[in-house]
């Protein structure tokens, strides 16, 4: 019964068993920040980093997060390194294409405003959150496995406190 | 839209029936792959002219993370340009910032403290190492194999741990310096080091024996993506992608730069350049390298000056310098012109990912799409390489 006691709900007792009530929130968030599959992705010198974090050291699947190389099965997106002006329409459709609801991270100094890209450069976009709605910056360049895990701890907390309620006004505008 | 429809046979169901009823229609298609794609490593993107299972034609479009380094260049001084050099081939950044920084020494007559020669040599061989480990991982990962990945990654991580304690970073390092190096290693690095040299014999047999007698490895991968020599030579292929294509062309060897003409190592070829070639003369450099680290390791020599004095700014004379090394993709090369002023008037970079991926069309017409897939992974195209 150890986990059921952190559980805001109402357990009520029968023979052979119980019945446990809880909000139908509670249980949609929980399940819902504890498998956040994300999407292979990867543009530049963050990917790498991304791969790192999949791989043996740091092991993401011990956060349930497993990756999809499509983006309709994928919750959440690290735009992992430099977006250019020409990648950034694409980087808009993999978005668009993302089942509702989708979270991105902007990984590294490139996707968070243009890093050692920002001054002199013609072809890179400063920030990718001038295309798409970003739920988490990342900075480093490229950031730790470390930090990038830090990052979906922040995002599990900021899944947890959503409202069904909110849902409706929360859908992407196409 | 109109599109053609299914239709039940009337009788028996056959290859010939189908083709009377126009069902298995013939003609060419095109297919769009990537710019996301798991197996193209990056944002590469081609158009597939299919007949069926098999290409009849192949067009690479690139461009899509062009980041302008060149001209960034132009806007930098000499050493403010290097970190941009970590982030031409981010999978391998001290091969590229030695590339940098031995043009800039050749333009501007810099000497090189000894040690510091050894210390770039071993962590160039090293990064050498890491970098092929992320190659064996994604292709293995490409084909199939997803427990060489992890290996690979296993491995590599010691690899960052080296030089996490060198200079603080994991990926894109700005270790080697015009002049020299950063700073000098630890005391705690050359046991840590032998220590992975010893394992890593060790590892790199683990390897063989998942993948290199594999039934399905060898059927994936042998008389697979066959480049001939002068094709390769024609496309200006590099690295082991024209080693694998029975020719020793190896910059340390052929032109020796740092101090490689004092180690001694041998320069491993392919037999007929399949991609089974590719992958074995890759692994045969894991031990090549290892022998290097633990040469440069025992040669070392005392001392602490591993950066000789430079000015300030450094304004190295006017003229044109063209200096390339062995990356573990190819030879990747910097072409400086300068007019004697703080920052390049000019710079050009010779990657060697952009020859190497001349060679993904020719080889894969005619084969299968899923052959496809292995013959890019073999090339070992990194993206920000060819676009710059």
């Amino acid at each position: 019964m150890g986990i059921i006691e952190k559980v805001p709900a109402y357990i009520e007792r029968l023979p052979g068993g119980g019945i446990v009530t809880t909000s139908m929130d509670w249980v949609l968030n929980q399940s819902r920040a504890s498998s956040l599959w994300y999407m292979l992705f990867g543009l530049a010198c963050c990917a790498i980093e991304m791969m790192a974090a999949g791989a043996s050291r740091y092991d993401f699947d011990r956060f349930g997060m497993i990756f999809r190389a499509s983006p309709r099965q994928a919750d959440l997106m690290f735009v992992a390194g430099t977006v250019t002006h020409k990648m950034s329409k694409r980087v808009k459709l993999l978005y668009e294409q993302m089942a509702e609801p989708s979270y991105v991270f902007a990984m590294g100094g490139c996707a968070c405003n243009g890093g050692p890209f920002y001054y002199d450069c013609y072809s890179v976009l400063k920030g990718i959150d001038q295309v798409i709605p970003v739920d988490i910056y990342i900075p480093g360049c490229p950031p730790r496995p470390e930090s990038l895990m830090e990052g979906c701890l922040k995002l599990q907390e900021k899944i947890k406190k959503e409202k069904m309620s909110d849902w409706a006004s929360d859908r992407k505008e196409v | 839209m109109d599109r053609p429809r299914f239709r039940p046979h009337a009788g028996k169901i056959t290859v010939d029936n189908m083709i009377e009823n126009k069902d298995l229609r013939e003609e060419e298609f095109l297919i769009n792959m990537g710019p996301q794609h798991p197996s193209t490593h990056g944002v590469l993107r081609l158009i597939l002219k299919m007949e069926g299972e098999f290409i009849r034609d192949l067009t690479p479009y690139v461009g899509y993370l062009h980041r302008s380094i060149e001209k960034i260049a132009e806007n930098r001084t000499y050493n403010q340009f290097m970190p941009f050099t970590d982030r031409i081939d981010y999978c391998a950044s001290m091969p590229s910032n030695l590339a940098w920084a031995t043009a800039v020494e050749k333009l501007a007559a810099i000497e090189v403290p000894e040690r510091a020669e050894y210390l770039r040599v071993i962590m160039v061989e090293l990064n050498r190492i890491a970098s092929h480990l992320i190659w064996l991982g994604t292709m293995s990962l490409d084909l199939g194999a997803v427990t060489p990945f992890l290996y690979a990654f296993r491995e590599r991580e010691w690899i960052l741990d080296l030089f996490e304690m060198t200079c603080g970073q994991r990926l894109t390092y700005h270790y080697i310096r015009i002049g020299g190096v950063a700073r000098d290693i630890p005391v705690e690095f050359e046991k840590s080091c032998r220590a992975f040299i010893k394992d890593f014999r060790r590892r790199v047999d683990d390897y063989e024996a998942i993948l290199t007698e594999n039934p399905i490895f060898l059927g994936r991968t042998k008389d697979i993506g066959i480049l001939p020599l002068d094709l390769a030579k024609d496309l200006g292929a590099s690295g082991p992608t024209i080693r694998g294509s029975n020719y020793g062309w190896d910059i340390r060897k052929v032109e020796p730069y740092s101090v490689y003409d004092r180690f001694d190592f041998q320069i491993p070829i392919g037999a007929n350049g399949d991609v089974w070639d590719r992958y074995m003369v890759r692994i045969e450099e894991f031990r090549q390298s290892c022998k290097i680290i633990e040469q440069a390791l025992d040669g070392l020599p005392e001392g602490d000056t591993v950066r000789s004095k430079l000015p300030t700014v450094l304004r190295p004379p006017a003229g044109e310098v063209f200096s390339r090394i062995e990356a573990p993709r190819g030879e990747m090369g910097y072409y400086i012109v300068s007019n004697g002023d703080k920052k390049p008037f000019r710079v050009k970079i010779r990657t060697a990912s952009y020859g190497n991926l001349q060679c993904l069309r020719p080889t894969s017409i005619g084969l299968k799409i899923a052959d496809l897939v292995a013959i890019f992974g073999s090339l070992d195209v990194i993206l920000p390489e060819v676009d710059r």
